[in-house]
This record gives structure tokens, sequence and C-alpha cells, in this order.
């Protein structure tokens, strides 16, 4: 330990120990006990309580009164067991001081006992403790194990949940510790300790007590999914029986824990010759627990590589069970094609149907709670390589539309159950928003066109409906964009299919429409979805047409105006990507002084006037858009467009709006220096057409690109100083081959702008004086320790204030300050 | 108790109910759609509605001609305007004792009632009730007489000639009782019936029931009524509203525990969220008003209309829409804007806060003061001298068929920049068009109704829990258009029971108790007798007085002095008990008496 940290530690035990000066804050005792951490894994902990006294009497000062507050009592213990864990250590300690602490007389008797942070300073500490045969013996004689069974019923959720890890824990050492021999090997033998928790497992599991079972079961599930020794096959095959009759009893008990211990039990790679018996409750549980909660067993197991065929079809039937109901209960209507091609086999042996139509039907909650569990967990499923297969695609389309419909209201159905369920979903944002998501997961899939045709209306439904709310009409707006990505093309031709292509003329009203919607949520939703649409396809002959045909540019453009700043920002990014592609608004009339101004115009009023940091953000992102694709209006001429635009930037207040703008620079600076060079790429002869540095160089002086970057070097912002310093070393690199150039110092301006920076250094801040040569520049370049800076900088900002030192010196400074309010407020 | 639905429209209801020797109207609305049958009245000679064709039979008689014209296929009435009165042979209207008002909707046909039945009673209402019902009624007379008609077609009314008319003509039900529109002399009339009411007053009908009205936060003034009695509560729910817009939001915990509610005054767009609608309204708007076309927004002078012009004055600015006009064209205009100003008690509590500061509770006051919105009595005058193209205009009346809306459409239906948005739901936007056909203008139909929708209804029945519902049959099936809803129905337990026009309900209950006075010198004398610890008995013998509706009982008449005998004086009377007539119920069965009373656990044993 550093001496003047030791020095210090004799105060702050007397501090800690004195129950008149109370501690500010207790995140500073969570991080004193990291800081112990650290050291004992570093050192003995036995050296250390031998060199520094302070700690052995403030844990003594423990025992003998416990006036102090509960936190320092919860960090004692803490500390106890930190330092226990060494077993020479323990061996130090035990006697007197571990058994005070640990002990059946020990804590439980103190008044501060009925505070959940003692007794969860209890658990941590002898959780940190019990890392040695000792400790277990310990365990074992102080009658700790006890306590911690009765801790896993503690009202306090926490102290519960660390009972049960440390039962988990303890169970694993004694296990442990059991291995005979060098071999490690377990004999067979339960040990004494691990018999006992045993023996309180059983006891639990047979209870009638809910509570208890789930205790039994957490403890279970949290063993078979850490421990993966041998004798956890032992275990499951002593409790499986147990668990199985869990499962004969009505209702089931703790159905949640169980599905997570048979899912724990399934995952374990050391039970793998003992599936059998887990496949047969896995199945029973699938047939006996409601559909909410088979349903998460299902998806669990049909994650798993081995599950056995059977099952997998069990679990898929599960999971598929819901969507089934739905659409047979609205299938006498002319619904989508496909309906009933679920594929043969899935929904045999459906015993559960009748209880899932109950669940669906039996209130609001109930439905909308499992058509969203199972749409997600269908989602889940969908991208992954072991789903099941064949995979019915084109039921579970119907099933997302007839859905989506239904939420609609425009299903119609003329069973009871359909009615029923007409009733409960229409306007159900949750289910519209779930349906949409799944929706868009099955666009990765081959789909018929007829089918294709549905899910196209269906989203011009939800697209047109003045009652789609925001929230759900931005999800069918990103479930349209997939579906519209994926659709399929005709071979050798880039263009939209004729579906999509009719379903965007007939979009551009709507959207057209939706731009002038007095919800900003819309406005900005559908300003999105055009930016994304014109990337997509702003090339595509027909894609312009429709769109041109419409006002949708014209109003773009006027969304530039908007109050709200985030339309404005997408307004922004959309206008931006429609000018790129040369899709823009026709200016009305010339005369216009927008339209005199041009979009680059309005976008740099935008940049220098606009009071949010939002759309200025997405001024900068455009620009540097329009720089790396060539833009007409950038390449008339860039010079000016880069000049103008780091002026702006350079005072803009948003370091974001900074860090974007150092951004456009390096795009520049690549353009017309080449790329960052590779260490693994083979040196290719520069290319001819890179202008040469010296030039380059002058144009960088001109621009006053220089002064932006070393401006941002010495900015306040972290990630602006950054991304300066990985701007200033790609050029430092790209000009390091050019040479002839006087040395530093020689150079008017070099000077003080070292200075400046020096000084920065030492922690002032400064200005660069402006006008610098490119000699001075470079200069300024190669005698700045830009790679030092860049290490320095990407250490985290507390880095100096996170020493143990300042740690203690901050703990007793406060102490201080709080003793002297004190004073002053009598 | 006797429920006579005098009414089949469901949101213009007109109820009588017979309670307790009390006869309440619930209500009168007037049914206005029957003017969809007939042509326009336009302000300005219109030679396209002068020239429509006649109407022949198949048979190319042509007797109808000079009554009915053709347009685009449809077969309109040229005459005055009729509107179809609620019933008036199903019950002697002369006996109606009140009428409750509920909301300025509702009220419409009051001087059809007060004026020409016999009716002597009084009506009951609140005061923005009434004088924006006023202003409704005025507007409504004043549409009609300034474009006098010369004729009045009645011939095609008759039962025969009816049979041969095309729908919707034929199937118009009890056009012999439709009527022209009232006087403003006759509306002043029935008005001046009219006693003003606040809110939670309570109004004591002949000492039988209580009368008191709660606010239903649908309209301005708009109430829901409580009729009870000592033991009973019947509660009259119509046109009520649970969004947070301009009026006081509705009273719901004096509903609960009703014996019978009768609900009435659902929205009649169930299907449309008003909020979606208002996000429509204002999208269209913008964008009509961007490619330089008109808007036309044909609506009444008061309600939704200044939720619209709030919404308006939030989002024209963001719409970049600050320098169009906003025209309101109602010959009320003006009252409606200022009456809605001054209400401030009937207002939100938002509202009601704004006039402390002191604000005017409406937005619409500073757009009039920024002249972004300009209102005018018609469209003579200086509107014309204003009148600046692209606007919006505000003005009525939205059945189409007369006032100023009349004109505009008119004037602007050949022009596809131009668009029509409808925004009350009280009539069909597309019969509402069928005599402007073909028309180029866009139509939007965007319904704005803030009343009760089934969802709200349920919830609303779950927590007033009544042990009756009553309610128009059209609410206890889905609608017609989409018989698959069936959430778009009431559903309660035990399900509501439905009425229809001309029908006459018994509900189904029962009077049991009675409140009855004892006079304090009758208490005096009873000698209860505790039989049962908290329970005590006393016999009574009393004259049971009734007068009012109120029952008093009181000491019984003091036998009459035996002739002959010398009169007492005062200091040597004593009561006489033993000349007592003998009990009303005859003398008591003793042994009989106590059997009954052990076996109803009324002796201590």
């Amino acid at each position: 330990m550093d001496p003047e940290c030791s020095r210090l530690l004799p105060a702050l035990c007397a501090a800690l120990a004195d129950p008149r000066q109370p501690l500010a804050d207790d995140t500073c005792l969570e991080k004193l006990l990291d800081w112990f951490k650290t050291v004992t894994e570093a050192e003995s902990s036995l050296l250390l309580l031998q060199e520094n006294p302070a700690l052995v009497e403030l844990l003594s000062h423990v025992l003998k009164s416990q006036d102090m507050s509960s936190r320092v009592l919860s960090f004692s213990l803490r500390l106890a067991g930190t330092f226990a864990a060494q077993e020479d250590c323990f061996l130090y300690l035990q006697g007197e001081l571990l058994l005070g602490l640990f002990g059946e007389g020990g804590p439980q008797c103190w008044a501060a006992w009925s505070v959940p942070t003692v007794r969860s300073g209890w658990i941590q500490g002898l959780r940190s403790l019990a890392q040695h045969p000792c400790a277990l013996h310990f365990l074992a004689d102080s009658g700790a194990v006890d306590t911690i069974f009765s801790l896993q019923g503690d009202p306090s959720l926490f102290v519960a949940s660390a009972a049960s890890q440390l039962l988990v824990h303890t169970l694993a050492l004694s296990m442990q510790a059991g291995a005979t021999g060098c071999s490690g090997l377990w004999d067979g033998v339960w040990p004494a300790c691990a018999q006992k928790i045993m023996g309180h497992l059983e006891e639990s599991l047979q209870s009638t007590a809910a509570p208890q079972v789930t205790q039994a079961l957490n403890v279970l599930t949290s063993t078979f999914g850490r421990c993966h020794s041998p004798w956890t096959e032992t275990l499951w095959g002593q409790l499986c029986p147990l668990v199985a009759r869990l499962l004969e009893r009505t209702p089931i008990p703790a159905a949640h824990s169980l599905v997570d211990l048979l899912l724990s039990v399934a995952r374990s790679p050391a039970l793998s010759s003992s599936h059998g018996r887990l496949w047969e409750a896995v199945a029973q549980a699938l047939r006996c627990l409601s559909p909410m909660q088979a349903g998460s067993l299902a998806l669990g197991m049909l994650k798993l590589p081995h599950c056995p065929q059977a099952l997998r079809v069990q679990a898929f039937g599960v999971l598929l069970q819901p969507l089934a109901c739905v659409v047979k209960a609205t299938a006498q209507a002319p619904g989508p094609p496909g309906c009933s091609m679920w594929p043969p086999g899935w929904l045999d042996g459906a015993e559960g149907s009748s209880l899932t139509v109950d669940t669906l039907l039996s209130s609001k909650s109930a439905c909308v709670g499992i058509l969203c569990q199972t749409l997600a967990q269908l989602e889940e499923l969908q991208p992954l390589p072991q789903r099941p297969a064949p995979w019915p695609q084109e039921p579970l389309l119907g099933a997302a539309v007839t859905i989506l419909r239904l939420c609609h209201g425009s299903a119609t159905s003329s069973s009871s159950g359909g009615g029923r369920l007409c009733a409960t979903l229409a306007g159900c944002v949750r289910v519209q928003r779930a349906a949409l998501d799944f929706l868009g997961t099955l666009s990765q899939e081959t789909r018929s066109q007829e089918l294709e045709k549905e899910v196209f209306a269906v989203l011009s439904e939800y697209l047109g409906s003045p009652d789609s709310s925001p929230t759900v009409l931005k999800k069918a707006f990103q479930t349209t964009l997939r579906w519209l990505l994926s659709s399929p093309r005709t071979p050798g031709c880039p263009d939209l299919g004729p579906q999509p292509l009719l379903f965007l003329r007939e979009l551009f009203p709507v959207l057209q429409k939706r731009l002038c919607s007095p919800s900003w949520e819309v406005r900005d939703s559908v300003l999105e979805f055009l930016t994304q649409l014109s990337r997509h396809w702003g090339g595509q002959a027909d894609f312009r047409r429709a769109l041109l045909a419409s006002e949708v540019p014209t109003l773009t453009q006027q969304l530039l105006q908007d109050p709200e700043s985030y339309v404005r920002a997408s307004a922004v990014a959309a206008a931006g990507q429609l000018s790129s592609r040369g899709l823009q608004a026709a200016p009305d009339s010339p005369e216009h002084p927008q339209a005199q101004q041009g979009l680059l115009g309005e976008l740099l009023c935008i940049l220098s006037t606009d009071s949010e940091g939002f759309p200025r953000r997405a001024v900068v992102q455009v620009f540097t858009e329009w720089l790396r694709d060539g833009h007409a209006d950038v390449a008339r001429d860039t010079e000016w467009f880069i000049a103008t635009v780091l002026q702006v930037v350079s005072q803009d207040l948003d370091w974001e709006v900074r860090v974007q703008g150092l951004e456009l620079a390096q795009v520049f600076l690549v353009q017309r220096l080449g790329q960052p060079r590779c260490p693994y790429m083979v040196a290719l002869p520069e290319a001819a057409s890179a202008t040469p540095i010296p030039e380059v160089l002058q144009s960088l002086c001109r621009l006053r690109l220089f002064d932006f970057a070393f401006r941002a070097l010495l900015d306040c912002d972290r990630p602006v100083a950054q991304k300066a310093c990985e701007l200033l070393l790609f050029l430092k690199d790209k000009t390091a081959m050019c040479g002839g150039l006087q040395e530093a110092g020689d150079i008017p301006g070099s000077a003080s702008g070292q200075v400046t920076l020096q000084r920065w250094r030492a922690g002032e801040q400064g200005q660069l004086p402006g006008d610098l040569q490119p000699e001075a520049m470079l200069a300024l370049l190669r005698s700045t320790d830009l790679e030092g800076l860049q290490a320095r900088l990407a250490q985290s900002s507390d880095h100096m204030e996170k020493s143990p030192q300042s740690l203690l010196q901050d703990m007793l400074a406060t102490v201080g300050v709080l003793g002297e309010n004190e004073a002053d407020c009598y | 108790m006797k429920l006579y639905c005098l009414s089949g429209h469901p949101t213009l209801p007109c109820n009588v109910l017979k309670f307790k020797s009390t006869t309440i109207m619930l209500d009168c609305g007037l049914d206005v759609t029957s003017t969809l049958n007939f042509l326009p009245l336009p302000l300005v000679q219109s030679p396209r509605l002068s020239n429509l064709p006649g109407w022949s039979l198949k048979d190319g008689n042509a007797f109808l001609d000079k009554e009915l014209k053709e347009c685009s296929g449809h077969v309109f009435v040229d005459s005055v305007p009729e509107f179809c009165l609620p019933e008036t042979e199903l019950i002697d209207l002369s006996t109606v004792d009140v009428i409750l008002i509920s909301n300025y909707h509702c009220m419409m046909a009051l001087p059809y009632i007060t004026e020409h039945t016999g009716f002597t009673g009084t009506v009951y209402a609140t005061e923005p009730t009434v004088q924006i019902g006023r202003l409704l009624m005025e507007e409504l007379v004043n549409f009609i007489e300034r474009v006098p008609k010369a004729q009045s077609a009645s011939l095609w009314k008759n039962k025969g000639i009816q049979r041969l008319l095309p729908s919707p003509l034929k199937d118009a039900v009890g056009v012999s009782t439709w009527r022209g529109c009232y006087t403003m002399q006759e509306v002043n009339s029935a008005l001046s019936k009219i006693q003003l009411v606040g809110y939670s007053q309570k109004i004591e009908l002949f000492g039988a029931v209580q009368v008191t009205p709660l606010s239903s936060g649908y309209a301005l003034g708009s109430s829901n009524w409580i009729i009870q009695s000592h033991y009973e509560k019947v509660s009259y729910v119509s046109g009520s509203s649970l969004l947070t817009t301009h009026p006081q939001p509705m009273d719901q915990a004096s509903l609960k525990n009703s014996d019978v509610l009768i609900l009435t005054g659902l929205t009649q767009i169930p299907t449309a969220n008003p909020d979606g609608m208002v996000g429509e309204f204002c999208s269209n708007l913008a964008l009509t008003v961007r490619n330089g076309g008109n808007v036309l927004v044909p609506c009444y002078p008061s309600g939704v209309i200044y939720d619209l012009l709030e919404c308006l004055y939030q989002y024209i600015d963001s719409a970049g829409l600050s320098s169009v006009p906003f025209y309101f064209i109602s010959p009320v205009a003006n009252s409606s804007l200022e009456f809605s100003q001054i209400f401030a008690e009937w207002l939100c509590h938002n509202k009601q806060s704004k006039v402390y500061l002191p604000e005017p509770p409406f937005p619409h006051a500073e757009l009039i003061q920024t002249n972004k919105l300009k209102h005018y009595p018609s469209i003579h005058g200086d509107f014309s001298n204003d009148f600046r193209q692209p606007c919006v205009v505000f003005t009525g009346h939205p059945s189409l068929r007369f006032g100023d809306v009349v004109h505009f459409m008119e004037l602007w239906g050949k022009s596809s920049l131009n668009t029509v948005i409808f925004t009350e739901p009280d009539f069909s936007y597309l019969e509402a068009l069928a005599p402007y056909q073909p028309l180029a203008m866009k139509c939007i139909y965007c319904p704005i109704d803030t009343r009760l929708n089934f969802i709200q209804v349920s919830k609303l029945l779950k927590e007033a829990q009544p042990l009756h519902v009553v309610c128009p049959e059209q609410y206890t099936q889905p609608p017609p258009t989409q018989s698959h809803r069936m959430d778009l129905m009431i559903d309660c337990q035990p399900p509501a029971m439905s009425y229809r026009r001309a029908e006459v309900l018994a509900l189904p209950f029962k009077r049991r108790y009675e409140k009855i006075e004892i006079m304090p010198e009758l208490a005096d004398s009873l000698v209860p007798m505790e039989i049962k610890p908290g329970i005590s008995l006393a016999t009574v013998s009393a004259v049971l007085h009734t007068k009012d509706n109120k029952h008093v009982l009181q000491p019984p008449p003091r036998p009459a002095q035996p002739p002959g005998k010398k009169r007492k004086r005062v200091s040597e009377d004593i009561p006489d008990c033993k000349v007592l007539k003998p009990l009303l119920s005859g003398s008591i069965p003793v042994e009989q008496f106590v059997q009954t009373l052990e076996k109803d656990n009324c002796v201590p044993g």
C-alpha cells in the first residue's frame, strides 16, 4: 500500500468508528471497498492488517459497540470478509473477531440487524470470505448456513437474492472441497455442508408455500447455470422427480422460476447424459403451463442446438398457437391467402389450444400480453439458424396482417370469438407496434406476390389512417422501408418492382398530407422515411417521377423553418439528401429570396443562426455528405465552402457541431491528400492526381483549417480535442515526407503557438495567434507531441481524481466539513 | 314509470318520462336531416340550380316537375326546407310539466312544442345553453327567412305519390308531419318559458321529485340530469364528453347508483378519434392553402368551431399560414365569439384561470385582434370588400341546404384547388354534397365528435353501476356498415333496454317506498317499546294527509265533545285516551301478532 495512504488510514478508521461524524456520501465507502479489494488482490491481506492495525481496531470496535451508522457497519462486515478471503488472514482474524461478526451470536443480535443494508453487508462479507476449506468449516460450525436459509425469504429483495447466491456459492465450494485427492473428481459422497443445503432444497421443493418453492428453484437455476461439474448431474437426478411433481400441482407453483430452471438445466453442458428425464419434464411443462409461461420455455428450447425434434415441434406449436387462434377466429372472412397453411405437425396435439383461446379472450390485458409476447418471441426466433424448418412464412405473414387489421378495426369476422378479438384489439397501440415489428422481420423471407400485396395494403391503411398514433406511424414507416428494400426485383434491373412502385405512387399524397400534420412527431417520422427512401431509390426514374409529381420536395424545404428543432433537423437531412439526388423543389418564383440563395445558402443560414443544436448538427452532416459525394453546389467552389463552414462551426457552442466540423475537414483533407496510410497496405505509388503537398498546405492556410484544428485541440470538450488530434496526426503523417522546410522556432508565429500549447498542457487555456504560414504550421505540427496528447485524451476525464489517496483525503475532508457545519448550525 | 320516445334520432333525443305523477320531457331535438331532401337555397341567384330539370315519373308523367328537380341522378324537393318534428301524437304534450334541456343542440324543436301543443309548463336549462341555443335558432330562422321561396311543395307528400318516388324520398318517414321553420317571434316566446339553472342546483318539482343538472363536458353549459325522489334515482345522460376541450369536465360521480340510466347522445362516428381528425383537418387545410386553394368549413356557429380555431391558432404559424385570412360568416358570428368569452364559470379549469390573469379564455380573441380571423354576418356588405383568396371560410349551415355556405359551394365547387372539409358529424357528407354534383373541389370528411365513445361508456357504466340502462336501439347493435365491430355497441349487464321512435317503454322499476313525515306532536305521543336491542315499536293512530306529493301523519282529530257536557276548564284538560277511535287496522289479534313477531325474531328470546 502507498505509504501516504497508510498514513491517512488511522485517521479515517477513527472517523468511521466515530458515530458523531456521519458520512455525507456512501458511494465513497463503496469506492473504498473497491480499493481494498484491489489492494488485497495484489498483496497479502495479513501483511496489510499487520502494517495497518487501525483496520483491525475498526473491526474490533464494531464488535464492541454498534453505535455507528448502519452503512459503516455494513461496510465493516464486507471489509472483514474481503480480508478473510485469504486463508492465512482468515486464521489471523478467526476466533473472537470473525465469530463475533459472522457467527450465531453476532450481528443477528444487533439492533441494526433490522436495517437491510446490514443484513446485505453480512451476506456479502460471508460471500467474500467463503473461498477456502477453513471458511467452509466456519460456515458449518458458526450456524451461518441456517441464517442464510432464513434470509432467503427476507423482505428486502436484494438481501433475499444475495442469500440465494451465497447458498449457490457455498454448495459449489462445498462440493469442490469434497472432491477427492489430486484428481479433483467427486467421489459420490456429499460433504456435510452440501447435504444440509440439499436437504433444505428438497424440503423447500415439497413445500406447499409458493415462495419457498420459488427460492429453491432460484438456487437451483443459478447452480446449474454456474457450475458444470459432474456432481450437478447427480444433483439433477436427485431433484428431477421433485420438480416433475411440481408440474402435477394445480396451479403450478412458481411457474416462472420453474421455466428458468428447466432452461438452465437444458443449457448445462454437464447434464448431456441425463437429458432424457429433462425432456420429459419440459414436454410436460409445455403442456401444463399457461400460454404466457410456456411461450418463454418454448422459445428457450427452440434456441437450443441439441433439442430433440419432437420437443421442437411441440415448442414451436406453443409459439404458433396464439397466432393460429387469431387466424382461426377471423378465418370466415376472406382473409389473406395462406392463412390455413400452417405446416403439418406444428399444431398437432394442441391440447393447449383451448387454453390459449381462453387466455386470448379472457381479458384485454391477457390478450394484449400474450400477443405482444408471441410476436416478439417469433421475431427473435426468425433470424436464428436453428429456427424450425420449414419456416411457416406465409401463415405467419397472414397472421401478422390479420392482427394489424383487427387492431385497425378493418378485419371482419362473423364468429363470436373473432368479434370479441376485434373489440379487444381495436386501437391497441402496443399490439400494433409489436405486429409491425414482426411484419418488418418477415420482410427478410421470400413471399408470394399476393401476400406482398396484402402487406402493402395493410401498411397503406396504417400510413393513411388519421387514427394511427405517432409511435405506430413511425413503426409503420420503418416496416414499410424494410419491405420496400427487400422487395424482389427483376433480375438485371435495379428498379423497384411493380407492386412497390404502385404502392409508392399512392404513398406520396399521404406523405404530403402527413408533412402538414400538426403533430411534430409525425412530420419528423415522414422526413426520416423520406431521407431513407431517396437514399435508396433517388437515382431511379420511376421513383423520381412519382416524387417530383408530388409536393413532397416543396413541403420538405418549407419544413426547414419548422418551429420544432427535431423536425428542422430531419428536414435538413431530407432536403440535403433530395438535393444531392437532384430532387429538390423547383423554386416557385425566382425573385423569392430563398430561391436565389438556394439550399446551400439556407442551410448555411441555419448553421449560423439556429438556436438549437440538432438542426446545426444535421447541417454539418449534410455538408460532409455533399463534400464526399461531390455535390454540385460544393464542387463549384469547394475552398469557399470549406472556409465558410469551418468559420461558422468554430464559433458554435455545441461540441457535437464542432466534432462534425472536424469530420468535414478530415474528408476534405483525405480528398486532397489521399487516404490515410495503412501499415499493412502494400505501398502504392502516389496517385498522379493528388495535389502536391506544398500547394495543399498553402490552401489549408488560406482556409484557416490549421487554425480551426489547433483551436479544436485546445477545446475544453474532450471529444473535440480527440477528433482534432486525430486530424492533425493524419496531417502530420501526410506531411512527414514534405522536407525542406525550416525547423520550428525559426518561423514567426510558431514560437508563440508552441508557447500556447505548452501553457495549455500545464492546464491553462489560451488562444492561438492567427494568420500562420504553412511553414510555421508544419513546424508546430512536428514539434507537438500529438501522440502523447492522444494517449492522454484517451484516458477518462476523471483519472486524476481516481487515486486512492485523493479518495481518502476527500473522505477525511468531508468528515471535517460536516463537523464544522454542525458546529455552525448549533 | 314510463318512457315515451318521441324521436328516433339518438343524438337529437326527445323523450317523456312519467315518474311519480310528474311528466318530464327530456330534451326536444329537431331532426334537420330531413332538409337533405330539399334543394339548396342560394343567396345569390344560381342559374345552375334554377335550370335543373323537373323530375317525371317513369311513364313520362311530369305532374311533379314543379315540385321535384333532378340533379346528377338524385331527386330533390324544390321548396322551403322542412324539418322532422318529434312525435306529437304519442302523448298529449299539454300534460308535460317540465322540459329539461341538456345542451343547445337538443332544444331546436322547442318552439314547436311550447307554442303549438298547449304546453303550459316550465323549461329548465343553463344560461349558456339558452344563449347559444338562441343563436342557433336565430341563425336557422335567418338562413331560411332571408331567401323567401315562393312555393311550398306538398303534392309529393301524398302517400300514394310518395310511393312512386325514388329513394331516399320514398323511404322518408312521416313526411306529412314535416314542418317549415318557426319564426323569430315563436323563438322568443319559447325562450321566455325557460328558467335558468346552474350546475348542481336542486329544483323541486311539485314536491314529488327533485331535478339537478350536472356538467356533461360536451358543450358550453351542457348538462346531464338527475331526477330523484327520496328512494328512486333516474339519471339522464345526453351528449357527454370526457375529452379535455373547452367546457367544464363531466361530473361522473353524481351518476352513481342510479336505478335507471337513460343514455343518449353518444358519438356519431365511433371509429374516428377526434385527435386524429383534428390532425387531418389541419393537414388538409394547410395543403390546400399552400397550393393556392380555398378551404370551406361548413359548421355551426358554436361548439367545435371554438376548438378548431384554437388548434389553428397554434398551428398556423408553424405551418407558415399566418398570412392566410380566416373568415367566420354567420348572422350570429359576432355574438357567438363574444359569448364564448364571457361564460367563464362554464369553462374548463384551464380557461377559467385565464380570466383572472386577465386574458380572454379562448385564443380566437387574439386571432381577431391580429386580423387573422374576421367575422361577418353574411357575404353581403363588408365581407365582399375584404374578401381575399386563398382563404379559409367557416360558415353554416352544415347541411349545405341553406346559409352562406351554399354560395361558397357554388363559387368554389368548380375548381379542384379548393377543398370543403366536413367537421360536423350530423350529416352524411355524401348526401349533403348530392345537389352540387358534379363537383370538382376536393372533399375531406373529418367528423369531430367529442361525445362519449363505446369504450368510455362501458367504463362509465362500470363505475356508475345503474340497475337498468335505457338507450336508443341504434346503440344495442354494431353500426350497419360495420356489423363485425362488436365493440361499437353498449355491452352491459343486464342488457340495455332499447327504444325507438314512437315507442312507449314501461321501465322495469317498481317503486317500493315513500317517505312519510310524522308531525312533532304525534311523534311526542308515541311510546316506543324496545323489543330487542336497537329495535323499538310503537303503535300509531293517525291521519295520513297527502298534499303536493308530501305525505304527513297528523294526530287524529279529537273526538267531538259529548253533547250536553259542560265545557271543561283548561286546567282540567287531561288527555282522554280511552275514547280514541279503533285502529284503522281493526283490533289486534294478540296471539297471532305475537306469533308473527316470534317468527320474525322480534321477540327477545
